[in-house]
C-alpha cells in the first residue's frame, strides 16, 4: 500500500462525481492538491475538477498508475478486467467497495490490489497530516 | 516487497504513538503549540480546510497539533480509529451524547455510575428530552430486560465508581448490537493498559483523562475514542448519516467512512460547544501516558496490598476490591482485567458516619481530596462530605453506607500507606459505634 501511494503519479478515479459533497470528489480534489494527475472516469459526467471525463478506462489515452474505484461492488469485476487491459499498476477499491472477484481478476492480471481503504486517508497517514486530526496513523518512530 | 508493519508493544506505543521528533527543530518532546490560530498557505487551502476537503490546522477550538498527539496516543492504546480530546471527562461524555441523540431517544445506563455522570445524564435528559433507563449491571439479564428497539445507546463504566462493579462488556455489547445501538464504555478506572473494551465489542470509549491517564492530579481533561466500526448508516442515526446543515449537506458517515463520527464530533460538536482541551494540558497528558503501564502495575499491586491488609482489620466491615478472591466480580476481573482491577475501591468502617469523619481527620499521608487516579494516595468519606445532606436511608439508596470510605491508592510505599491507615482506624475505633 505504501509503495502505491508513494510511487503513483496518475490516478484514474472511476465513479468520480462532480458533486463537492461526494467522497469521490473529496478524494479527487485532495489528490490533485497533492500533486497527483487525476483522470475522471464516469459515463455520467463531462468535466470534473477541471479534467475531461472519460466514459470508461479503455477510453483514457494516457498511462494509468492507479485505478481508484468509487462504484458499487457489483461493478468491480468489469472495472478490474479493464484495469488489466489498460496495463494499470494497481487497483484501489475505496471504503465499502468490497469485491473478492474483482480483486482476484486484477491480481491475476498482475496488478497490486488494495480493498476497502481510502487513498486520501492512506496518503494522509504516510505523507500528509492525518496526525493532526487525532486519528491513529499507526506510525511509531523515534527518528527524525 | 514491503515488510509487514511491526506491531509494537504497549509500552513502546505509550512512549511514541502520536508524535515523532519535530522535523523542523529536531525537538524530541512534543512541542506545546500554545496558539489560538494558524496562518493559511493561501485562500484555496483555507477554503479546503474549512470544507473538510483537506486536513489542516484552522483554530485550536477545532484541532491543535499537541492535542492531536494526545488524541492519537490514546486512540492507539485503546485500539480505536481515532479520538477527540475535550476539556474534561464530563465534557467528552456530554459531547458524545449530544452528537448521537435526538429528542425522544432512550438510552440504557448502568445504575452504578459516578455521581457526576448520573447528574449530567439527568440534566441532559431534561433538556434534550431523552429517557434514561437505569440498569442493574450486576444482573446478567439486566441489559436484555431493559434495552428495547428504541434504545439508542448503552453506557456503563468498566469498573464502577465507587462500588467496584465490573461490566460484562461482551454481554452488554451483544445486547446493544441486537438493537443496532452502540455500547459506550467509560474506561477511566481501568485505562487501556488494564482493559481495552473495544476488543470485547464496545464501540465507543469515554475517558476522564484527569485520572490515571494523566496520573499526577494536575490536569482536568477528557476524550472520546471511536472504534470506527459501528455502522452509523443503519437508519437509526440520522445526525451522523444524513446531510449536515452545518457543512452544506455533507454526510459524515458516507464521506469519511471509518472516521465519520470522529469528524462530526470534532467539526460540529467540539466546534459548536467549545469544550476544548488546552494544548498545555494535552502536553501533560502525553507525559503521563509515557509511563502508563509502569504506573498502573504499581497502582494495582499497592491497592491489592492495602485491600488485603484492610480485610485483616477488626473494625473494618466490607472491603469492596473487585480482585479479592471472594469478590462477586472476581470472575469478570479474571476475564476482562487480568492485569488487575485498578486501584480505586471502597470499604466500610463499622463505626459509621462519625467513625468515618474521625478516620479521615486522623490521616496525615493520605490526601483528603475529591479525585482519583493520582500518584498520591487519596481518600474520601462520602457520608461526611459529598453525601453529607443525605439521611442514612438516602445514602443506602445511592449505594453508600454511613461508614463507606473510598480509596484511590497511589504510588507511595505500601508500608507507609498502611501505617497511616492504622492511625485512621485507631481514631475511628475511638468513636462510639453509630448506625
Amino acid at each position: 500500500m505504501q509503495e502505491i501511494v508513494l510511487n503513483a503519479h496518475t490516478v484514474a478515479i472511476v465513479g468520480l462525481s462532480a458533486s463537492e459533497l461526494r467522497a469521490s470528489n473529496f478524494v479527487g480534489y485532495y489528490l490533485q492538491r497533492h500533486g497527483y494527475r487525476v483522470i475522471p472516469v464516469n459515463p455520467n459526467e463531462e468535466q470534473v475538477l477541471g479534467e475531461q471525463v472519460y466514459p470508461s478506462l479503455r477510453d483514457v489515452p494516457e498511462h494509468i498508475d492507479v485505478v481508484d474505484v468509487f462504484r458499487d461492488p457489483a461493478a468491480v469485476p468489469e472495472i478490474a478486467r479493464e484495469a488489466v487491459e489498460v496495463g494499470a499498476a494497481a487497483l484501489w477499491l475505496q471504503f465499502g467497495v468490497i469485491s473478492p472477484e474483482g480483486a482476484r481478476i486484477a491480481q491475476e492480471g498482475g496488478l497490486a490490489v488494495v480493498m476497502d481503504r481510502c487513498l486520501k486517508i492512506e496518503h494522509a497517514r504516510l505523507l500528509g497530516r492525518m496526525h493532526w486530526m487525532g486519528f491513529d496513523t499507526g506510525v511509531i518512530a523515534g527518528s527524525r | 516487497m514491503d515488510e509487514a508493519p511491526r506491531e509494537f508493544g504497549f509500552n513502546t506505543r505509550s512512549v511514541h504513538a502520536g508524535q515523532r521528533p519535530d522535523p523542523y527543530t529536531g525537538a524530541s518532546a512534543t512541542p506545546i503549540y500554545q496558539t489560538a490560530g494558524f496562518v493559511f498557505e493561501d485562500t484555496e487551502s483555507a477554503s479546503a480546510y474549512f470544507n473538510l476537503q483537506e486536513y489542516g490546522n484552522v483554530y485550536s477550538r477545532i484541532m491543535n497539533p499537541t492535542v492531536a498527539a494526545f488524541e492519537e496516543r490514546l486512540a492507539n492504546l485503546e485500539g480505536g480509529a481515532g479520538a477527540v480530546g475535550f476539556a474534561s471527562g464530563l465534557a467528552a461524555q456530554a459531547g458524545l451524547f449530544f452528537a448521537l441523540l435526538e429528542p425522544g431517544d432512550r438510552i440504557a445506563v448502568a445504575k452504578a455510575l459516578y455521581g457526576g455522570s448520573t447528574a449530567q445524564l439527568n440534566h441532559l435528559a431534561r433538556k434534550l428530552q431523552i429517557t434514561v433507563d437505569w440498569v442493574d449491571m450486576d444482573d446478567r439479564d439486566g441489559w436484555r430486560r431493559t434495552v428495547t428497539a428504541e434504545t439508542k445507546a448503552l453506557f456503563a463504566e468498566t469498573i464502577a465508581n465507587p462500588g467496584g462493579n465490573v461490566l460484562d462488556i461482551s454481554l452488554a455489547a451483544a445486547v446493544a448490537h441486537e438493537v443496532g445501538a452502540p455500547l459506550v464504555v467509560d474506561n477511566t478506572f481501568a485505562t487501556p493498559y488494564l482493559c481495552r473494551p473495544l476488543e470485547f465489542g464496545a464501540d465507543l470509549i469515554i475517558h476522564s483523562a484527569t485520572k490515571f491517564i494523566a496520573g499526577n492530579g494536575t490536569t482536568i481533561a477528557g476524550a472520546v475514542v471511536d472504534s470506527g466500526t459501528f455502522d452509523w448508516s443503519n437508519g437509526r442515526f440520522p445526525s451522523i448519516a444524513e446531510p449536515s446543515t452545518a457543512y452544506h449537506g455533507l454526510k459524515f458517515h458516507e464521506t469519511f467512512g471509518v472516521y465519520g463520527l470522529l469528524m462530526k464530533l470534532r467539526a460540529e460538536t467540539l466546534r459548536d460547544f467549545g469544550a476544548v482541551l488546552a494544548p498545555f494540558n494535552a502536553f501533560l497528558l502525553l507525559l503521563g501516558m509515557e509511563s502508563l503501564a509502569v504506573r498502573m502495575d504499581r497502582h494495582v499491586a499497592n491497592a491489592l496490598a492495602v485491600a488485603e491488609w484492610l480485610c485483616d482489620q477488626q473494625s473494618v466491615g466490607a472491603v469492596r476490591h473487585p480482585a479479592l478472591p471472594d469478590s462477586p466480580y472476581r470472575p469478570l476481573v479474571d476475564r476482562y482485567l487480568p492485569a488487575g482491577a485498578g486501584s480505586v475501591f471502597s470499604f466500610d468502617l463499622e463505626s459509621g458516619r462519625e467513625g468515618g469523619r474521625r478516620f479521615i481527620e486522623a490521616l496525615s499521608l493520605w490526601s483528603h481530596l475529591a479525585n482519583v487516579g493520582d500518584t498520591k494516595s487519596l481518600v474520601i468519606h462520602p457520608a461526611s462530605t459529598t453525601h453529607r445532606q443525605l439521611s442514612d436511608e438516602e445514602l443506602a439508596a445511592s449505594g453508600v453506607a454511613p461508614g463507606t470510605v473510598r480509596l484511590s491508592v497511589g504510588l507511595e510505599d505500601v508500608d507507609d500507606l498502611v501505617w497511616d491507615l492504622e492511625h485512621g482506624l485507631q481514631a475511628a475505633r475511638g468513636s462510639a459505634v453509630t448506625a
